[in-house]
């Protein structure tokens, strides 16, 4: 499959030349694609119904924001590890300011996108002005977050807040889509309130990275620093704001990831943030900066979780097989775009 | 004398100045604001008592003597760290999960496929050696797709981060297989007879011999020159790739000697706690002993000195009953006022300011 679509797409490059960014997001969506209806086709029963779809939605909202907010440090050539962990110090602050400090929910998302806002100003802040390396900067506030949470709250315990409670059950039927169950009945797919956000966040990055000044100015950064700089962009200002973009994201996302799982606990999104670098990969997204798509990075969580769920499927129920699958595909990906990016650079030769 | 005295004050501060622009720096400062805090807040912490162990055996005690013992899996894996980082201008994020597969393997290879046996089925030295092939090939792994697929170090090693800790307990079907013998358990303690822990001995060794490497073979001045500008190293008839890849697989040598001491300390294997988040240890341990983690020069001796400062940090923040949970929030605290300091921009400023003010008086 794969050099089939390299050759497609090296004919396309030569005519039309298509752009790393288009071509990598391309081969995801195919490859997404074929992946789904292979599933739909052989494993039937678990994939047929639009809700085992609308169910990877539901459970990957959090998952999506967070690897967009990834994707764009990423694209200006940084990278953020702490919006795992800063999840779960989000979802463990407001399950304690609901049930503890009587918040209400509105004060419960100020507190979530706060949190994020304050890690993403000092974040920022560290990287952009004082020039180190982000790696270590999102690592120092990985551990931070890590060890805030259990001083906030060492146990995990479930939100007993009546309108968080409402809020959490919440669902938004999706109009025309719905499969029979059973006993006969008509039961409509449903997508949960976070979706809705993670759809609306896609929409507003795609829209600021394709048309937006600050999203052209995270590639330009992300492509190469020093010409940015020459044509006289902020490169220090874009940084920041990309970090502190991302960090606001993962503020948001802790709390759609809240939503959905209605508990505070120091474990919750543990490796979060590897499955949002995976997902960005996946994706198209290149570490090494100027290069990605938030459209892509959509895909990469829904592959991700779609072979998740195909490998559960298959019966390969024992824990280890999920987690080999999964980074055999991340290795297949990696190993095709990097296949696919030299054979191109040396057309171009 | 007036005279006399200007000249010497002068070369003194010069020094300084030379002192505090050498690399190795960072972490003796860092080590020295730890030590002096420890001596202001409570002097015994530097106490060494000799004590008994259970077996009746002399053994050193003492928080000193928990911080080199504890350091050790730290500093060998912070030498391949260096080199790693210094070649391919990333950092492998696999080292955690590939000592889980080695220590998984020589459990494997000493239990046979008992979980409990009376004696081991095979000799320590073949245990390690087949860890140690292991360990480089899964080095080799990643070395291929770094160096020759060229993908960036911490995304190819994100695979093995997601899958080593599944194919360790894949290794043994997922048993706990607990080794008997006391011999093997003298690798992570103690050897009867001599007080100081083993691990200690097998840290030194590694340095001596990684010393030794760097001071009469070519590779450190390769791992340089390749980390600077592969290009120029190319066109000196440096190999980069096979560098970047020696490095990926000197590396998994060091993450099995570190398994090696990780299960031999408990005798047995926990696939989803042992050496979890070592690996941000081992990369933190580069950083702090100043070497640029975009690759090129390298300090091999502030990297190591580096590994001891973070486990003299933890020592210390236990030895305040902070919880081992919220310890993370701490540690970020001293790490992120560690980094600044270090920071060229800021040490720049501060040394701006501080001429601004002597002209001013």
């Amino acid at each position: 499959m794969a050099p089939e679509i390299s050759v497609k797409n090296g004919k396309l490059s030569r005519r039309a030349g298509i752009s790393d960014t288009n071509l990598l997001l391309t081969i995801t969506i195919v490859v997404f694609f074929v992946m789904y209806a292979c599933a739909v086709i052989f494993l039937g029963s678990g994939f047929q119904k639009p809700q085992a779809f609308f169910n990877i939605l539901n459970d990957n909202a959090a998952l999506i924001i967070l690897s967009c907010g990834m994707s764009i440090v990423m694209i200006t050539g940084g990278i953020d590890i702490s919006v795992g962990t800063l999840t779960a110090l989000v979802c463990m602050s407001c399950a304690v300011h609901l049930d503890y400090n009587g918040g209400s929910v509105i004060t419960a998302m100020l507190l979530a996108l706060g949190i994020g806002v304050a890690f993403g100003l000092v974040q920022g802040y560290l990287v952009a002005y004082l020039e180190i390396q982000p790696f270590i900067v999102s690592l120092a506030g990985m551990f931070f977050a890590k060890g805030m949470t259990t001083i906030v709250n060492a146990t995990q315990f479930n939100v007993e807040h009546e309108a968080f409670k409402a809020l959490k059950a919440t669902r938004i039927y999706v109009p025309g889509m719905g499969s029979i169950n059973k006993l006969g009945k008509y039961v409509p797919a449903y997508v949960e309130p976070g979706v809705v956000v993670a759809l609306l966040v896609v929409i507003a990055l795609f829209i600021l990275l394709r048309w937006g000044k600050l999203g052209r100015n995270f590639y330009a950064v992300g492509g190469n620093m020093h010409s940015a700089n020459m044509l006289g962009i902020n490169v220090r200002r874009t940084k920041f704001l990309a970090h502190l973009l991302c960090s606001t994201l993962a503020g948001i996302g802790g709390f759609v990831y809240f939503m959905h799982v209605g508990s505070g606990s120091p474990s919750h999104a543990s490796g979060a943030e590897m499955n949002a670098i995976a997902s960005s990969i996946i994706g198209g997204t290149m570490l090494s900066g100027g290069v990605g798509n938030v459209v892509g990075t959509f895909f990469g969580v829904l592959s991700l979780s779609t072979i998740k769920n195909i490998v559960s499927s298959l019966g390969l129920d024992e824990a280890w097989w999920t987690n080999i699958t999964v980074a055999a595909m991340i290795c297949l990906f990696l190993v095709v775009q990097s296949v696919v990016l030299l054979r191109k650079n040396q057309s171009k030769q | 004398m007036t005279k006399l005295e200007t000249p010497t004050k002068k070369t003194l501060g010069t020094r300084l100045k030379e002192l505090v622009r050498q690399q190795i720096f960072i972490p003796i400062a860092a080590l020295l604001i730890l030590v002096v805090f420890n001596l202001i807040v409570d002097p015994s912490f530097f106490a060494i008592t000799l004590g008994q162990n259970n077996n009746g055996d002399p053994v050193l005690s003492g928080y000193l003597i928990t911080i080199l013992n504890n350091a050790s899996e730290l500093v060998i894996l912070a030498i391949g760290m260096t080199l790693v980082t210094s070649a391919s201008g990333g950092q492998d994020i696999s080292v955690g999960a590939t000592i889980a597969i080695a220590g998984s393997v020589i459990l494997r290879i000493l239990c046979g496929d008992q979980v409990r046996p009376e004696t081991m089925q095979a000799p320590i030295i073949v245990a390690f050696l087949v860890g140690c092939v292991v360990a480089m090939l899964f080095g080799a792994f990643n070395g291929t797709l770094v160096a020759y697929f060229k993908i960036q170090p911490m995304v190819a090693t994100l695979i093995m981060f997601t899958a080593g800790r599944s194919i360790a307990a894949w290794i043994n079907n997922n048993t706990l297989p607990i080794v008997n013998d006391p011999v093997f358990a003298y690798f992570g303690n103690f050897i009867p007879g001599i007080p100081v822990p083993t691990p200690v001995f097998i840290a030194i060794a590694c340095m001596i011999v990684i010393a030794l490497v760097l001071k009469f073979t070519t590779l450190g001045l390769y791992t340089q020159s390749v980390g600077i500008n592969s290009h120029s190293s190319r066109l000196n008839g440096i190999d980069p790739a096979f560098v970047k890849f020696l490095t990926y697989v000197i590396l998994g040598l060091c993450v099995a000697v570190a398994a090696l001491i990780k299960v031999s300390r408990i005798s047995t294997i926990n696939y989803s706690v042992i050496a979890k988040d070592i690996e941000m240890d081992a990369i933190l341990a580069v950083a702090l002993g100043g070497n640029a983690l975009s690759g090129g020069k390298f300090n091999m001796a502030a990297s190591i000195l580096g590994a001891y400062v973070i486990q003299f940090l933890t020592t210390t923040l236990y030895k305040f009953n902070v919880a081992s949970d919220a310890l993370p929030a701490y540690k970020a605290v001293v790490v992120i006022i560690l980094v600044v300091m270090s920071a060229p921009v800021v040490r720049e400023k501060l040394s701006k300011m501080w001429k601004a003010r002597k002209e001013a008086k």
